[in-house]
């Protein structure tokens, strides 16, 4: 009853939605449509919508306009995934510690960590770079990898510490009664447990690792091989022109990955990440 | 093969010293150093990427550093910017970008989950296509946009040319106001998902009996919202309006892909003004003078949230 909408409310609600949702999709539909059309229709007035003379043939163009296109999409998924895997060796022991146990300066270096989401990387690249190239790193993977990470560690700790708590503690005492050791319970009952939790907090920094390769990318790397995607999809722009239809089909590649893995994992990860957050 | 036999005794050993050391006692001390011992690696590495360059930062703005040798210069990065005509307008800038920007994020989110918290068919559907914009590099959404906004063929153009509100072609991001709006837009496409779907979350969690207690109470569904939906999901609305500040104070990427603060500074920001300076024209202390500013502002940010929070929190409940 309280859930019944008049058919006026329902339909008035319908078009909010559409309304809402033609915002946050039109720029995908739009990419798609110019990556369909022939670059000499592109540059035609007035604006058309529809036309006959599209074509998917952009799409096998991109790769003879940017012969290392391959390479920066092999780039930004290797990228995102050797971030996930670094950021995930800092969090998951961290998580563990602030679920467990309770210590002095629990709360405090708890809030610390948290106050790391103040500082974006952009603030911090002067001092970033002369880390980096004293480490010899600028100009390779790590340059953009160890920053990467950095970022994303903090949330992770906050997001696995909730799933975490959710675990019952007395599995593990009924571990430690048996005479396991602390890392033995840590790796065969709560780990496994954990699971659901650590895929959640796994894709969730995937994605973030994926989204955000374009500053430390233009910033710490100047080698076209090391290149993740976001940064070379820019070649499409030449000294004459810019190659329209060709860069949205390259930025409709670079989303599919993504795409595809929330698609897949949607379920878990709309759970995961408000469970975690809605937070006292 | 006697000394590897020793060796391996002594391994034997120091591996059941190990697992003695890690084995859980009753001793508040045994857990204490086993907690900190987890956390070490994670609190290293933020040292070495987070606090030590924030250090750094702070040296490197009393000095004139930059590609040659670098020199103590006191306060004069401090007082050049302070005293440079530009800055000024920058900050006021800055905080017009970001008021205006979260104040439609929250407006737009606030909306977008009352209306996928609706009981409609194909809710489920409508909550993961709100997510794109979110999900997809910033950069590459940031690219479709720069095609919507081309004033010959972007699509907002043409579709405002056939409607007749303008009489030719309109190039966005070529003109100061309309290239600040434009980047306001992108940046509330992006921002936005993230909000709904919290506020979403949040108002699930929103206990249905209260709702029904005032539907009995013959009380309408906008009264509802005000005083029921609103108070419920205020402390995740607050975290949610402050988190999403400071993002929007530090956005770099969209304006950079943009405009890269152009035309004219119409879209610096602080953020955009401390790259031009550190990295693209090399003058790292003065960059960094302006990297301090932008952390003390938002450590004010910080201090202004945790107050916020714990105002929020005592007035209207903890939600658990």
């Amino acid at each position: 009853m309280i859930d019944k909408y008049s058919l006026l409310e329902k339909l008035g609600r319908y078009a909010a939605i559409g309304i809402f949702l033609t915002f946050m999709l039109l720029p995908f539909l739009e990419m798609f449509l110019a990556s369909l059309r022939p670059l000499t229709h592109l540059f035609r007035t007035p604006y058309q919508f529809w036309s006959d003379d599209m074509s998917l043939q952009a799409y096998s163009d991109i790769w003879v306009t940017v012969p290392k296109l391959p390479r920066y999409i092999f780039n930004s998924l290797f990228l995102a995934t050797m971030t996930t895997l670094l950021c995930m060796i800092f969090v998951v022991p961290a998580a563990y510690a602030y679920a467990r146990f309770d210590f002095r300066g629990k709360a405090l270096s708890l809030g610390l960590f948290l106050a790391v989401n103040m500082f974006a990387g952009a603030v911090l690249l002067i001092p970033l770079y002369k880390l980096l190239r004293s480490m010899g790193l600028l100009n390779t993977y790590w340059a953009m990898i160890i920053p990467g990470a950095a970022f994303l560690v903090p949330t992770g700790i906050y997001m696995l510490k909730s799933f975490l708590e959710k675990i019952p503690k007395e599995l593990e005492e009924a571990a430690y009664v048996d005479g396991a050791s602390r890392l033995y319970t840590l790796r065969r009952v709560i780990l496994p447990l954990a699971l659901p939790g650590l895929i959640v907090v796994g894709v969730y920094s995937f994605i973030g690792a994926y989204a955000q390769q374009f500053l430390f990318a233009i910033t710490f790397n100047q080698e076209r091989d090391y290149m993740p995607l976001p940064a070379g999809i820019f070649e499409f722009i030449g000294y004459q022109q810019v190659i329209w239809n060709e860069m949205m089909a390259a930025s409709i590649i670079g989303i599919l990955p993504v795409l595809f893995i929330f698609l897949f994992l949607q379920k878990y990860l709309m759970a995961g990440l408000t469970a975690g957050a809605v937070k006292s | 093969m006697i000394s590897n036999k020793t060796n391996q005794t002594q391994r034997n050993y120091l591996v059941r010293q190990f697992m003695a050391w890690i084995r859980p006692t009753s001793g508040i001390n045994s857990t204490r150093l086993f907690a900190w011992v987890l956390i070490a690696p994670a609190a290293a590495y933020m040292c070495l990427i987070v606090a030590w360059p924030l250090l750094e930062t702070v040296r490197l703005s009393f000095t004139n550093a930059g590609i040659g040798s670098e020199e103590y210069v006191g306060w004069a990065n401090y007082e050049k910017l302070l005293n440079s005509r530009k800055f000024p307008a920058t900050v006021g800038r800055t905080f017009y970008w970001m008021f205006l920007s979260v104040g439609l994020k929250l407006i737009l989110g606030l909306i977008g989950a009352s209306l996928l918290a609706a009981n409609l068919k194909g809710k489920a559907a409508f909550r993961v296509l709100v997510m794109p914009p979110w999900i997809v590099p910033i950069a590459i959404g940031c690219i479709g946009w720069l095609w919507l906004y081309n004033g010959h063929f972007g699509i907002i153009s043409g579709v405002l040319q056939q409607l007749g509100i303008i009489d030719g072609p309109f190039e966005f991001l070529a003109y100061k106001r309309s290239a600040f709006y434009s980047a306001i837009v992108t940046d509330v496409w992006i921002g936005t998902p993230m909000i709904t779907i919290f506020l979403l979350a949040a108002m699930q969690n929103v206990p249905r009996d209260l709702y029904e207690a005032a539907y009995v109470d013959g009380a309408s569904r906008w009264y509802r919202f005000r005083r029921i939906t609103m108070p419920q999901i205020m402390p995740t609305f607050v975290s949610m309006a402050l988190l999403s500040a400071i993002w929007t104070f530090n956005s770099f990427e969209i304006i950079w892909i943009l405009t890269e603060g152009g035309p004219r500074g119409a879209t610096t920001t602080l953020i955009v003004d401390t790259y031009k300076t550190a990295i693209a024209n090399y003058k790292y202390g003065q960059g960094a003078a302006r990297a301090v500013l932008i952390v003390a502002i938002l450590t004010v940010f910080m201090v202004l949230y945790l107050w916020l929070v714990k105002k929020v929190n005592r007035k209207f409940g903890d939600n658990k």
